[in-house]
């Protein structure tokens, strides 16, 4: 009998030995390194080579268009029921709904979101919202382009990658159904959840801090500033959520803590990266596109692309990063597309509520990089 | 000379790794040896370049003195002095003076026809000393990704190379080698206090006998592992702590890059419970 149990013991051990070794995707050396902070702070972001070449090849950009033909005619003037695009060329205008049917819907084609009978008809929820998206690219293109998006800016392909729905959007997770009563609960956390990179921190961060727009400024803000108690400070659960956010915005970017922060001092913003500036401004601006762009259209979107508890599908940091710290390899596509960049038109059936959040700059500038 | 009456017996010529009877010979109570000369070599030159390295800085707090190694762009090859070079130089002194030490110790070791007990736990630390300094450098292809020589400093990289991989709490070696801390402490804190109860006895009774030591702790956790035994256990602890430290850091960067969370996928995506 005991000879069976340790002989069950070490096959157990052995095949597990085996799991171990095999399934969970250990890399090798040649590495890339890139180092972002002072010589031997170990503030550098690590990947392998062959890691760096797939996400590279994962994340190229489509070639733009070819330019329009010049013309005079504005699409709003020659077609019906044009509210965005109004005061674009025609040849603009069609070079534009080409492309974003390359970009959204290689498959569907126009009719994903049109009625072949009648190109004008809204009665697609799908035209809706693609209106409504289209108002939003213009929106990051133009108020986030000095805080956020830069010169590399933003198409529907960024996020939809040929797909008429992004990869990677997120809903509110409800966490497991349990029946109530004495069962212990799990207090939000211990789920190994994706988007808190499998670690047990709480797994529906990304509503906490994404998804209202309204929150307090400082929520994620848990280090203390002073070196002895004060005040009763914030809860740890506070600080686990933060944790869990800055997982889900490092591995959004394929990037690791040192990208933004000096561990030393994860809170001074004279001893962080000038990056962490523009992630500061990018975890405003998703709860703006969230609170502004995707919430608005709870009713426009049908019930099967809602989450589990009703929600509207909402942008995160991997929503355009897609594990690159520069969406696309930062190829500036959307330079080809002018009418992109700024607001073309307020609309005035659907009225967008127009984001009044103006984000404060950041307590301190950032350091130059050394 | 002073000599303690059994160190004469010790005394002997030989048992020498290398030179032969080239300093085989005591100065005052140190054994010399050739590898004695060549710590002392190394550690004075490395010691001295620290001191120079201090000098070229903005400070002279003790705290604050850093040594860096050089940018990652050098790679493998060697850095201008001011530029990390120095770094590169005591890390090669540092390498020689503790190896040179350990091969004292097995010279000695021989002169004393003991067992080599002593180096051996010794070159587990500078195994895991190379490992930082020596061996991952190599694989990650930049001295760079070595530990800056300075008291606050080396804190500093650290924290930064554990927020690399998000968590390094769920990184599994690193766990088994905290698992192996704590227990060398644990064993040593039962050890030295029975050890130390056991030879201060109350007033009118006598020092007890590892008899005593035995009957306590099969009253108290059923087992008592024995004199001798506890000496091979807390090695065996204390270095198991030292190993696995070098192993979790060697695998953080060469053979993983991403967040140590997310290594443990392979646990939850077993075929038993997926």
């Amino acid at each position: 009998m005991k000879t069976i149990s340790v002989l069950a013991g070490v096959v157990a051990a052995a095949l597990l030995t085996v799991a171990m070794l095999v399934t969970s995707g250990w890399v090798r050396p040649p590495l890339e390194t890139l180092q972002n902070g002072y010589r031997g702070t170990a503030m550098a972001q690590v990947h392998t080579r062959k890691g760096v070449a797939e996400t590279r090849e994962a994340n190229v950009a489509p070639a733009a268009a070819d330019p329009a033909e010049p013309g005079d005619e504005l699409a709003g003037k020659t077609y019906e029921n044009v509210q965005v695009l109004k005061d674009v060329t025609v040849n603009e205008f069609n070079r534009l709904m080409v492309s974003m049917t390359e970009w959204v819907s290689p498959q569907q084609g126009c009719t994903y979101c049109h009625n072949t009978e009648n190109m004008a008809d809204d009665s697609l929820y799908q035209k809706k919202v693609a209106r409504r998206m289209l108002q939003m690219t213009q929106h990051i293109n133009s108020t986030w382009k000095e805080k956020h998006v830069g010169g590399t800016g933003v198409t529907c392909f960024t996020c939809h990658r040929g797909q008429p729905v992004p990869a990677n959007i997120w809903f509110t997770d409800p966490g497991p159904t349990r029946p109530g009563g004495f069962i212990a609960r799990n207090n939000g956390q211990n789920l190994a959840a994706p988007s808190v990179g499998l670690s047990s921190l709480p797994y529906d961060t990304l509503t906490a801090y994404l998804a209202d727009k309204d929150v307090d400024n400082n929520a994620i803000r848990v280090n203390a500033t002073t070196a002895l108690p004060t005040t009763k400070g914030k809860p740890i659960q506070d600080a686990e959520k933060t944790y869990g956010l800055m997982i889900h915005m490092s591995e959004a970017l394929g990037v690791n803590c040192t990208y933004c922060h000096n561990t030393r001092a994860i809170s001074n913003w004279s001893q962080s990266t000038p990056q962490r500036t523009t992630a500061w401004h990018g975890i405003r601006m998703v709860r703006d596109l969230n609170g502004n762009y995707l919430e608005p259209l709870l009713s426009t979107f049908p019930p099967n692309r809602l989450g589990a508890l009703g929600d509207v599908p909402k942008v995160n940091c991997t929503t355009c990063h897609n594990g690159e710290s520069k969406p696309l390899n930062g190829a500036h596509l959307v330079e080809a597309y002018p009418e992109l960049t700024k607001p073309t038109e307020t609309v005035s059936a659907a009225p967008p509520a127009v984001p009044t959040e103006a984000p404060a700059s950041p307590p301190a500038p950032a350091p130059t990089p050394q | 000379m002073a000599m303690l009456s059994f160190e004469r017996k010790y005394r002997i010529r030989g048992g020498t790794l290398i030179g032969g009877d080239l300093f085989d010979f005591w100065v005052g109570p140190f054994y010399v040896g050739f590898f004695g000369v060549t710590t002392l070599f190394f550690s004075v030159l490395g010691t001295a370049l620290i001191v120079y390295g201090a000098s070229l800085g903005p400070t002279w707090n003790i705290w604050q003195i850093n040594i860096a190694p050089p940018d990652l762009k050098y790679g493998l090859a060697l850095a201008p002095l001011k530029e990390g070079g120095l770094w590169q130089i005591i890390t090669f002194c540092a390498v020689g003076a503790f190896s040179s030490w350990a091969l004292r110790e097995v010279e000695i070791c021989r002169k004393l026809g003991i067992g080599y007990h002593v180096p051996f736990a010794f070159s587990v630390a500078i195994f895991a000393y190379v490992t930082l300094v020596v061996i991952r450098p190599l694989l990650m292809g930049a001295w760079g990704h070595g530990f800056p020589y300075g008291i606050l400093s080396h804190l500093d990289w650290v924290s930064n190379t554990g927020y690399q991989y998000l968590h390094f709490h769920y990184n599994p070696a690193h766990m088994l080698a905290v698992s192996f801390f704590f227990t060398t402490t644990l064993a040593l804190s039962l050890h030295g206090a029975l050890i130390l109860s056991s030879t201060n006895p109350g007033k009118g009774e006598v020092v007890k006998t590892p008899e005593h030591e035995d009957t306590f702790f099969r009253d108290t956790i059923g087992y008592s592992i024995g004199t001798l035994g506890i000496h091979r256990l807390g090695l065996f602890l204390a270095l198991s702590a030292g190993f696995w430290s070098a192993v979790c850091i060697v695998i953080s960067g060469p053979f993983w890059t991403r967040g140590w969370p997310e290594w443990w996928g392979w646990w939850l995506n077993l075929p038993v419970w997926r």
